[in-house]
C-alpha cells in the first residue's frame, strides 16, 4: 500500500529515537570502557567508578534504555494511529 | 475484538496464578529438604531428590504441554505474554557457562572479566532497537525465514540454516557437557550416566511440545534458577555487608579487598612463596636450555638424598618417601622436559595479586592498550552475537503483538540483569571471605569448606604448603573459577540443602539453553530446510512429526560429540557469538532499515562475513595450529570485530552495484516497520 505523508512522519521519529538511545548505550559502553582506568580515580559508593559502570551501571542503563524506548513508541504507535489496539 | 482482548487478559492472570502456586510449592520442598536433612537425610539422597524432583516437573509440564499444531510448535501459539516471555528467554539465555563459570571468571580476572558481563547484557539493547518488534511483525517461524522471505531465494536461506545450525550446535554441546558435569557432581553418577539423564530431560520437554512446552518449562527454570543464585549471595552478603542486597553495598567490601590485596603483597611469608616459585621457574628455564646436565644433576640429588635418608638412619616412612622420588625420577631426558616445562609455568604464581577493580592487565603502556582493545573486542562480539543468536531472536516471534515484543525485551534483560548484576559482587564477596579466613589460617585447621573441597576436587582447590611454614599463604591456594558459584554455600556456612538447589539452578540453567538451541537446530531442518525447500506441500502433522524425530536425533548427535569432550569450551561459545555476529546481524538489521539491501548484497556480505571471521580464527587459534601474527593484539575470540564490519560493508556496496530490489519486497519491508497500518492488505504472519 502506499504510505502516506504521517506514514513517513512515524518511520523518521522512530529513527530519531532509535538514534539517540543508540548513542546513550555507545557512551556507556565503548566511551566507558575505553576510558575506565581515568574512570576508576572516582569513587562512588565505595565503588572505583571505571569498575562500578561495568559492573552495574551500565547494565542498569541499558535494561532503562530498553524500557524507555518500548513507552516511547507505545506513544507514538497511538499518536500516528499505527498501534494494534488493545491486544493486553 | 473485545473477546480475544478478554481472553489474553484471563490467561496471563491464570498464569501468574500458576506460577506463584509453583513457586510456593518449589520453596516448600527446598524447605521439607532442609528438614530432612537435619533429621538426618544423606547429602546423596539430597543431590537424587533435586535431580529427579526437577527433571521430573520439566518433564510434566512438557508432557501437559505436548502439541501437534504447527503454529503451537513452532511459535507456543504466539500467546506469550510480556512477562513470561521475559523469564523464558532469560532462562533460554544464562547457560551452564553463565550460572557456574561467571562469577568464577570474575574472581580469577577482576576488572578484565567483566567484559562478558557487559556483552551478554547490552546485546539485549541491540535486540530491542533493531530486530525483535520488527521479526514479532513479519511474524513467521525462524530466522531463516525472515531473511529467505526479506532477499528472496533459496541461497539465502540455506546460508541462514548452514549459519544457525553452526552456532547453535556448537553452543548447545558446552550445554551438554554442563548437563553432564552438574549430574555427576552431585550425585555420584558418571559423567556419561549423568549427560544421558540430562538429555533424557531435555527431551521430554522439548520433543512432544516444541516451543510451547520449552517455553512454559523455561519460566519454571528461570525461577529455580534465580532463587538458587541468590539464596547463597544474600547470605554471604549479610555475613559481609550486614544488609540482605550486597550487590548495592559491596564498594567497601571491595576497598577492603584492595587493602588485603596490599598487605598480601607486602608481607614477608607470602614474599618467600612466590620467591621460591620464581626460583623454581627459573631452574625449569635453565634445565630446558641445558638439558642434559639438568638431568644428570638432578637423578644425582634424589639419589643423593635416598643415600643420605639411609646413612642418618632416618625413620621408615622418611625413606620409603626418598626412594619413591627416585623411582618416579624420569628415565630419560626426553621424559623429564614436560616436568621442567611445567615448572616454568611457575611464573605466574610468582606474580603478587592483580588489583581485582584495576581496569586492563599489562607490564606497561602498550600492553594495558592492547588488554583495552581485547576487552572491548570481546564487549562488541558478544553484544552483536546476542543480537543474532537465532534461539533468542525466535523467542519475539511468540508474544501476542508488537507492542508486546517490545515490553518483553525489557522483561528479559531485567530477569537476566538480576543475575549478571549479582555475579560481580558475589565474586568479590568470595575473595574478601578467602583473602580475611582461608589465608592466614594454619593447614591444621583449615575452614571447613576449604578442607572439604580441596579433597574431593583438587582440580577446583588446591592448597599446599609451598614454604612448609604450617600458615596458607595466598600464593599457595590455586583456584578453578567453577569452585565460587559451587562452594559459595558451604563459604557462607549454609547446610547442605543450599548446595543441593546451586546444583539444580546449575541444571535449570544448562537444561533450558539446550532446550532452545536443540529446538532451533531441528526447527531449522524441518521448517526451513524440508518444508520449505524439499516439500513445500507436507501436512502440518508431517511436518511437526518430521521435527520431533530430528530434535531427537541432533540431541543424540550433540551428546555424542560432548562425550567426547571437545577441547576449550569457552572458545567454543566465543567462536558461536561471532561467527552469529558476523553472518547474521548485517543482512538481518539492514534488511529492515535499508530497502536498498537485495539478494545478492546479502548473498556476498554473509559469505564475506563469516568468511572473514572464520578465516581469522582458523589463521589465529592455536588449536588449528597455524598461528599467524594477530591483527592489532586482538584475540581470534573477538574475531567477529572484523567479520562484522566486512560483512555490512559489503552488503552495501553489492546492494549498490545491483539491481534494487522488487516492490514487493520494499512494500514488505514497509509492512514490517509499523505495528499495524490501517488498510494494509499484505499479511506476512504465519498461522
Amino acid at each position: 500500500m502506499q504510505l502516506t505523508e504521517k506514514h513517513q512522519e512515524y518511520w523518521r521519529k522512530n529513527l530519531v529515537y532509535t538514534a539517540i538511545l543508540l548513542l546513550v548505550w555507545f557512551i556507556v559502553t565503548f566511551v566507558e570502557a575505553w576510558y575506565a582506568r581515568e574512570l576508576n580515580s572516582i569513587t562512588f559508593f565505595g565503588f572505583p567508578f571505571g569498575f562500578y559502570m561495568s559492573a552495574q551501571g551500565s547494565l542498569a542503563i541499558y535494561v532503562a534504555i530498553i524500557g524507555i524506548y518500548a513507552i516511547l513508541m507505545r506513544k507514538l504507535d497511538l499518536e500516528y494511529n499505527v498501534d494494534e489496539g488493545d491486544l493486553e | 475484538m473485545s473477546s480475544q482482548v478478554f481472553s489474553h487478559k484471563t490467561f496471563n492472570q491464570s498464569l501468574k496464578k500458576y506460577y506463584s502456586f509453583y513457586t510456593g510449592g518449589f520453596i516448600a520442598f527446598v524447605l521439607a529438604l532442609a528438614v530432612a536433612e537435619q533429621i538426618g537425610m544423606s547429602r546423596q539422597w539430597i543431590g537424587y531428590w533435586f535431580l529427579f524432583a526437577t527433571i521430573g516437573l520439566y518433564a510434566g509440564i512438557g508432557i501437559m504441554a505436548r502439541t501437534a499444531e504447527v503454529a503451537e510448535y513452532y511459535v507456543a501459539g504466539r500467546r506469550v505474554p510480556a512477562f513470561f516471555n521475559g523469564m523464558a528467554t532469560g532462562a533460554d539465555w544464562m547457560s551452564a557457562a553463565s550460572f557456574i563459570g561467571m562469577a568464577g571468571t570474575l574472581f580469577l580476572g577482576g576488572f578484565d572479566g567483566l567484559a562478558w558481563v557487559m556483552g551478554w547484557t547490552g546485546g539485549y539493547c541491540l535486540v530491542a532497537l533493531f530486530l525483535a518488534p520488527y521479526l514479532r511483525k513479519f511474524g513467521q517461524f525462524t530466522i531463516p525465514d525472515f531473511l529467505a522471505e526479506r532477499y528472496g531465494g533459496n541461497i539465502v536461506r540455506t546460508i541462514g540454516i548452514i549459519s544457525a545450525i553452526t552456532c547453535s550446535f556448537v553452543y548447545v554441546v558446552a550445554q551438554i557437557y554442563g548437563v553432564g558435569l552438574i549430574t555427576s557432581r552431585f550425585t555420584g553418577l558418571e559423567f556419561g550416566v549423568g549427560v544421558f539423564v540430562g538429555l533424557s530431560g531435555i527431551l521430554v520437554c522439548s520433543m512432544l511440545g516444541g516451543m510451547k512446552a520449552v517455553t512454559w518449562t523455561q519460566v519454571a527454570q528461570y525461577i529455580i534458577l534465580i532463587i538458587a543464585y541468590m539464596t547463597p549471595v544474600v547470605w554471604l552478603g549479610i555475613k559481609h555487608t550486614g544488609i540482605p542486597v550486597p550487590q548495592l553495598a559491596y564498594g567497601y567490601t571491595l576497598q577492603k579487598v584492595g587493602d588485603l590485596e596490599k598487605k598480601i603483597t607486602a608481607d614477608p611469608k607470602e614474599q618467600e612463596v612466590r620467591k621460591i616459585f620464581a626460583d623454581r621457574a627459573a631452574a625449569g628455564r635453565a634445565a630446558l636450555a641445558a638439558p642434559d646436565k639438568a638431568y644428570a644433576e638432578g637423578k644425582a640429588m634424589v639419589e643423593k638424598n635416598l643415600a643420605d635418608a639411609k646413612a642418618a638412619n632416618a625413620p621408615a616412612d622418611k625413606i620409603a618417601a626418598t626412594e619413591k622420588a627416585v623411582a618416579a625420577y624420569p628415565k630419560d631426558v626426553n621424559a623429564a622436559k614436560p616436568m621442567w616445562t611445567r615448572e616454568t609455568g611457575l611464573a605466574a604464581r610468582a606474580a603478587p595479586p592483580r588489583p581485582h577493580a584495576q581496569a586492563f592487565a599489562g607490564k606497561d603502556e602498550a600492553a594495558q592498550n592492547t588488554a583495552r582493545l581485547n576487552f572491548i573486542g570481546i564487549v562488541f562480539c558478544m553484544m552483536f552475537g546476542t543480537a543474532a543468536l537465532p534461539h533468542i531472536l525466535m523467542r519475539y516471534y511468540t508474544t501476542p503483538s508488537v507492542q508486546q515484543a517490545r515490553v518483553s525485551v525489557f522483561w528479559s534483560l531485567f530477569f537476566i540483569f538480576l543475575l549478571y548484576f549479582t555475579a560481580p559482587c558475589l565474586a568479590v564477596l568470595a575473595k574478601y571471605d578467602m583473602y580475611s579466613n582461608l589465608v592466614g589460617s594454619s593447614f591444621a585447621s583449615l575452614p571447613a569448606w576449604a578442607a572439604a573441597w580441596a579433597k574431593v576436587d583438587p582440580g577446583l582447590l588446591n592448597i599446599t604448603d609451598i614454604n612448609k611454614d604450617g600458615i596458607v599463604q595466598w600464593a599457595e591456594v590455586v583456584i578453578g573459577g567453577d569452585l565460587i558459584v559451587l562452594a559459595t554455600p558451604e563459604i557462607a556456612g549454609l547446610p547442605y540443602v543450599v548446595s543441593g538447589l546451586v546444583a539444580a539452578g546449575g541444571l535449570a540453567a544448562a537444561l533450558s539453553t539446550a532446550d532452545g538451541l536443540l529446538l532451533t537446530i531441528a526447527n531449522a531442518l524441518s521448517h526451513d530446510l524440508y518444508y520449505k525447500m524439499i516439500d513445500p506441500h507436507a501436512t502440518t502433522t508431517k511436518r511437526v512429526t518430521i521435527s520431533k524425530v530430528l530434535l531427537v536425533v541432533v540431541a543424540i548427535i550433540a551428546a555424542y560429540v560432548t562425550s567426547l569432550k571437545p577441547g576449550d569450551i569457552l572458545f567454543l561459545v566465543g567462536a558461536a557469538f561471532s561467527l552469529a555476529a558476523s553472518a547474521f546481524f548485517p543482512p538481518l538489521v539492514l534488511g529492515v532499515f535499508w530497502k536498498r539491501a537485495n539478494k545478492w548484497g546479502a548473498i556476498v556480505g554473509m559469505a564475506v562475513g563469516l568468511g572473514v571471521c572464520a578465516y581469522y580464527m582458523y589463521s589465529r587459534y592455536p588449536f588449528f595450529g597455524v598461528n599467524m601474527p594477530l591483527w592489532f593484539g586482538l584475540s581470534p575470540v573477538s574475531a567477529g570485530m572484523f567479520g562484522l564490519p566486512a560483512g555490512l560493508i559489503t552488503i552495501f556496496v553489492v546492494s549498490l552495484l545491483t539491481s534494487p530490489p522488487s516492490r514487493e519486497v520494499q512494500e514488505l519491508v514497509e509492512h514490517v516497520r509499523y505495528p499495524h497500518l490501517r488498510g494494509d492488505t499484505m499479511v506476512s504472519e504465519a498461522r
